[in-house]
C-alpha cells in the first residue's frame, strides 16, 4: 500500500528527493533564517550551532535529555499527524497532553501507595491516553455532529484545559499551607523506572536524567501507528476520508465517525505526553508541564511528512534543538532558549505554509540539473502530472478509484485532485475544503457547493507550470 | 455608594480591556470577511507590541512607536498574504507560524538588546499615549450619576482606545455601504464570481489582510505603550485568541463582535474583583472560571447553542484562477 509502484509517466522529481530532499531543504532554510537573527543580535551562528550540537550530543547527559525531549514531541507528532491524515487540523495537542498529565496524575494519587509498579504505571498509561482522549472527544464530537470548526474549538480547549489544571492545583490538589502550586509526591511505585537507573544495573554509568522507558514507548506507539495507518481496515479508512469524505462516504465510510476516532487517537497519542511528564519526570502534578510541546508537535509533523519515521527523525532533531538550546543560553547568554521557538516557527513556515512555494522551485531545480546531464526529461509530460506523486496518495487514489468505480458513475472529480501532491498538503487541502462546511448544522455531505472549484482544480493544476506560481 | 464606584470602577476597566479585543477583532473580521483564516492574531499583536515599545523606548515618541507597531503587523500581514493568497499555503498552519516566530523572536531580540530577560526599558509619560482628560471633566464630576460616568468612563481613556471604538462604526460602514466592502465581503464567499466581474480576488484579499496587520499594530501598541509601560514576553497573553472568539462570537460582524469584546473585557476587568469573593458566604467562586469563561462561551455558541454563526463561505480556501 505505502510502496507505492511508480505511475507510468515518469515524475519530474525522484522519490529520494521528495522524501528526503524537501524537508531538508525547509530545515536548511530555517536554520539560514535563524542564523542571520542570531548574526544580527552580533554573535557567530556558527559557534553558536556548533555548542548546541555538543550539548545536544556531546555526552550521554546530554543525549539523555535530547531523548527524553524526542518522547514528547514524538507523541505529540503522532498525534498530530494522525489527524491530518484524518483531514483534520488538532492544534490542541496541548491541551489534551496537560488533561492526559491530570490522568496520570489522578491515578498516581490515588493508588501509588496501594499498586505496585508495574499495575501502577499501565493504570497511569491507560489513564494518560483515556483523559487525552476524552478532551479530544468534545471538539471532534462538535466538529461531526455540530459542524463546529475544529481548529478554533481545540484552541478554546487549550486555554479551558490551562484554567481547569489551574483550578484543580490551587485549590485541590495543592498541600494545604504549601505555597508551592504543585501536588504531593507520588510513591515511588508511581514512577517510570529511569534510563539510567536501568544502565546502572547492568553496570554502564550515564548522568541523571529524566529520560525513563516512556521513550521506548514512544518508539513502540510509532510502530502502532504505522500499522494502525497502512496495514489495518481503520486505518485505510481514515486515510480514505482525509483525502476525501466524498469518496470515503461514497466507499461506504461515515466521515463523521472518522472524525472522532482519529480525534480520539490523537487525544490519546498527546495524552502519553502527560505520562512522560508526570509519572516520569515530575513524580508530582506540576503546572504548564506541556511548555509548548503540543505546538512543536505541528512542526514535527509537517517536518516528518506525517509519517512515524519521519516523525522520530524530526523529534529526534527537535529534542536536540530543545537540549541544545539549553545549553546554548548557559554558553552564550544574548541567546536565549527561545530562539529554538522561533526555529520551530521558522520550520512550521516553510515546510507547511510555504510549502508551495520551495516545491515547485527545487521540482524546477531538478528538472534543469536533469536537463544538463542530458538525461532526456519529458517535458511535454512532466508539467502534465502534477508533482511527482510518489507516495502513499496514489496508491491510496487508485484504491480509493476501485473503491468508487461502483456501477452507478463515481465522480471524477475528487480522484483526479488526489494524486498531484504530497500527503501533508493533500491532507490540508481536504481540511480547507471542510472549513467550508463548518457552519453549524451544515455538515460535510455530498450536496455542499464545495466540488465545484475542486473539480476545475485537478486539470487546471497540472496545466500550470511547476514554479509558475 | 460603594458598590456605585465598583460599577464605575469596571465599566473603566472594561474599556481598557476591551481596546485592543476590538483591534484584534476587528482585523480578524476584515481578514476573514475576505475568506482569510486569521488565527495569527495573536502573534501580529505581540510582535506589533514589541516594536512599539522598543522604538518608543529609543525615538522617545509615542507616535513612532505606533507607526513601528502598523509596519510590523503589516510586514506579518504580507507575509500571511504571500503564503496564502500568492502561494495557497494553508491559512491555519501559516497563522500558527506566525505565533510561534512571533512568541519567539521578540524575547530573543529583547533580551539581546535589552538584556532583561526579554523586557523592555520602561517608557516614562512622555513616550506614552496617556489618559486624555476630556474638557469640564471637574465640573461635571460631581453631577450624581453622569458625572462620574463621564469623569471616569468616557473620559480619561487612552487615545487608541477612542480610535478602537470608533473604529468599529467604520469598519461596519466600510463592509456595509463602500464598493470596496462589497467586493471584499463577495471574495469571502464565493470569489468565482469576483473574479468573472473582472476584479482581482489576490488584491482585494491582499488588501484585506494588510487592514488587518494594521489594525494588530495599533492592538500591539496600545498594550505597549499606552496600558503598559513597557513589553514583557508573552504580553498578549491568549488576547489574540480571545479576539478571535470574540470575532466568532460576534457572527463575523463588526457590532455584535464589539459587545463580545466589551462582554469579555468586562470578564477579564471582573476577575481579580472576584478573587476570594464568597457566594452565599461559603465556596469561592473560582477565578480560572470567569478566565475561561470566553473560551467556554465560544465553543457553547460554536455548537450552535446560542444562535448561529455562519463564518464567510469561501473561508479557509485559496482562490485558483482558471484558464
Amino acid at each position: 500500500m505505502s510502496a507505492a509502484p511508480k505511475s507510468s509517466i515518469a515524475g519530474p522529481m525522484p522519490r529520494w528527493l521528495e522524501i528526503f530532499g524537501l524537508p531538508l531543504i525547509n530545515l536548511a532554510l530555517a536554520m539560514i533564517v535563524s542564523g542571520i537573527i542570531v548574526a544580527a543580535i552580533g554573535e557567530n551562528p556558527f559557534a553558536a550551532i556548533q555548542a548546541m550540537g555538543i550539548g545536544a550530543f556531546g555526552d550521554l547527559y546530554g543525549i539523555g535529555y535530547t531523548l527524553y525531549y524526542a518522547t514528547n514531541f514524538i507523541f505529540t507528532g503522532l498525534a498530530v499527524a494522525i489527524a491530518f491524515h484524518a483531514g483534520l487540523f488538532n492544534i490542541g495537542g496541548e491541551g489534551q497532553a496537560y488533561i492526559g498529565g491530570l490522568g496520570a496524575g489522578l491515578v498516581a494519587l490515588a493508588f501509588d501507595n496501594s499498586l505496585t509498579i508495574w499495575p501502577m504505571l499501565l493504570l497511569g498509561l491507560a489513564a494518560s491516553a483515556a483523559f487525552g482522549a476524552a478532551w479530544a472527544f468534545v471538539p471532534a464530537y462538535l466538529q461531526a455532529k455540530r459542524g463546529s470548526h475544529i481548529v478554533i474549538t481545540t484552541i478554546m480547549f487549550n486555554f479551558l484545559a490551562a484554567a481547569l489544571m489551574g483550578y484543580l492545583l490551587v485549590n485541590v490538589f495543592r498541600i494545604p499551607g504549601s505555597m508551592e502550586v504543585v501536588s504531593r509526591d507520588f510513591a515511588p511505585s508511581a514512577g517510570v523506572p529511569y534510563v539510567h537507573a536501568l544502565l546502572a544495573d547492568i553496570g554502564i554509568a550515564m548522568p541523571n536524567t529524566p529520560l525513563n522507558l516512556a521513550f521506548l514507548w514512544s518508539l513502540i506507539c510509532c510502530g502502532l501507528v504505522w500499522l494502525y495507518l497502512w496495514r489495518s481496515r481503520g486505518g485505510y479508512e481514515l486515510r480514505t476520508a482525509g483525502l476525501s469524505p466524498k469518496a470515503a462516504q461514497y466507499a461506504g465510510i461515515n466521515p463523521n465517525r472518522i472524525t472522532i476516532e482519529a480525534m480520539l487517537i490523537s487525544g490519546a497519542l498527546a495524552g502519553f505526553l502527560g505520562f512522560n511528564e508526570i509519572l516520569g519526570n515530575h513524580r508530582q502534578l506540576v503546572m504548564d508541564f506541556v511548555a509548548g510541546a503540543g505546538f512543536t508537535g505541528i512542526a514535527v509533523a509537517l517536518m516528518g511528512r506525517n509519517h512515524p519515521f519521519g516523525i522520530i527523525l524530526a523529534s529526534l532533531l527537535f529534542g536536540a534543538l530543545f537540549q541544545g538550546g539549553a545549553e546554548l543560553a548557559f554558553e552564550i547568554p544574548t541567546i536565549t532558549r527561545d530562539m529554538i521557538v522561533v526555529m520551530q516557527g521558522l520550520v512550521i513556515l516553510f515546510s507547511g505554509a510555504l510549502a508551495y512555494v520551495n516545491r515547485p522551485l527545487l521540482e524546477k531545480a531538478w528538472r534543469l540539473y536533469q536537463a544538463r546531464r542530458g538525461t532526456r526529461v519529458p517535458m511535454a509530460v512532466a508539467p502534465v502530472s502534477p508533482a511527482a506523486a510518489p507516495d502513499a496518495p496514489v496508491a491510496l487514489a487508485a484504491e480509493t478509484a476501485t473503491l468508487v468505480a461502483t456501477p452507478t458513475a463515481p465522480e471524477p472529480e475528487t480522484i483526479e485532485t488526489t494524486p498531484a501532491r504530497e500527503p501533508a498538503q493533500e491532507v490540508l487541502e481536504v481540511v480547507e475544503a471542510e472549513i467550508v462546511t463548518m457552519g453549524p448544522g451544515t455538515e460535510p455531505t455530498p450536496s455542499e457547493p464545495a466540488p465545484a472549484p475542486r473539480k476545475k482544480r485537478g486539470p487546471k493544476k497540472s496545466k500550470r507550470k511547476p514554479g509558475e506560481v | 455608594m460603594e458598590w456605585f464606584n465598583t460599577v464605575i470602577y469596571l465599566l473603566a476597566a472594561t474599556v481598557r480591556s476591551a481596546t485592543p479585543l476590538i483591534f484584534c477583532a476587528m482585523a480578524g473580521l476584515v481578514s476573514e470577511r475576505s475568506g482569510v483564516i486569521d488565527i495569527g492574531l495573536e502573534g501580529k499583536m505581540l510582535a506589533a507590541a514589541f516594536a512599539a515599545a522598543v522604538v518608543a523606548a529609543l525615538t522617545g515618541s509615542p507616535w513612532s512607536g505606533l507607526a513601528a507597531a502598523v509596519v510590523v503587523g503589516s510586514m506579518m500581514s504580507l507575509l500571511h498574504g504571500f503564503a496564502c493568497i500568492s502561494h495557497r499555503g494553508d491559512q491555519v498552519v501559516s497563522g500558527v507560524a506566525l505565533n510561534i516566530v512571533a512568541s519567539g523572536l521578540t524575547v530573543v531580540l529583547g533580551n539581546a538588546w535589552f538584556h532583561r530577560g526579554g523586557e523592555t526599558p520602561q517608557l516614562d509619560a512622555a513616550q506614552r499615549f496617556m489618559p486624555l482628560p476630556f474638557p469640564g471633566t471637574e465640573n461635571i464630576s460631581h453631577m450624581p450619576l453622569l458625572g462620574p460616568i463621564y469623569a471616569k468612563v468616557i473620559s480619561g481613556q487612552s487615545l487608541l482606545s477612542y480610535i478602537a471604538f470608533l473604529l468599529v462604526p467604520a469598519v461596519a460602514w466600510l463592509l456595509y455601504r463602500s464598493r470596496f466592502g462589497l467586493r471584499l465581503r463577495a471574495v469571502g464567499e464565493n470569489p468565482a464570481v469576483v473574479d468573472t466581474a473582472g476584479i482581482s480576488v489576490d488584491f482585494l484579499r491582499y488588501r484585506a489582510v494588510l487592514i488587518g496587520g494594521v489594525l494588530c499594530g495599533f492592538a500591539g501598541a496600545y498594550l505597549a505603550i499606552s496600558q503598559n509601560a513597557f513589553f514583557q514576553r508573552e504580553m498578549t497573553a491568549g488576547r489574540g485568541y480571545i479576539a478571535l472568539a470574540a470575532m466568532i462570537f460576534g457572527k463575523w460582524k463588526p457590532l455584535p463582535a464589539l459587545y463580545a469584546c466589551l462582554l469579555f473585557g468586562f470578564l477579564d476587568a471582573g476577575a481579580p474583583l472576584l478573587q476570594g469573593v464568597k457566594i452565599y458566604g461559603k465556596t469561592e467562586l473560582p477565578v480560572q472560571l470567569i478566565q475561561a469563561l470566553p473560551y467556554a462561551l465560544t465553543v457553547i455558541l460554536l455548537a450552535g447553542f446560542i444562535g448561529k454563526a455562519i463564518p464567510p463561505k469561501a473561508i479557509g480556501r485559496p482562490y485558483v484562477k482558471e484558464r
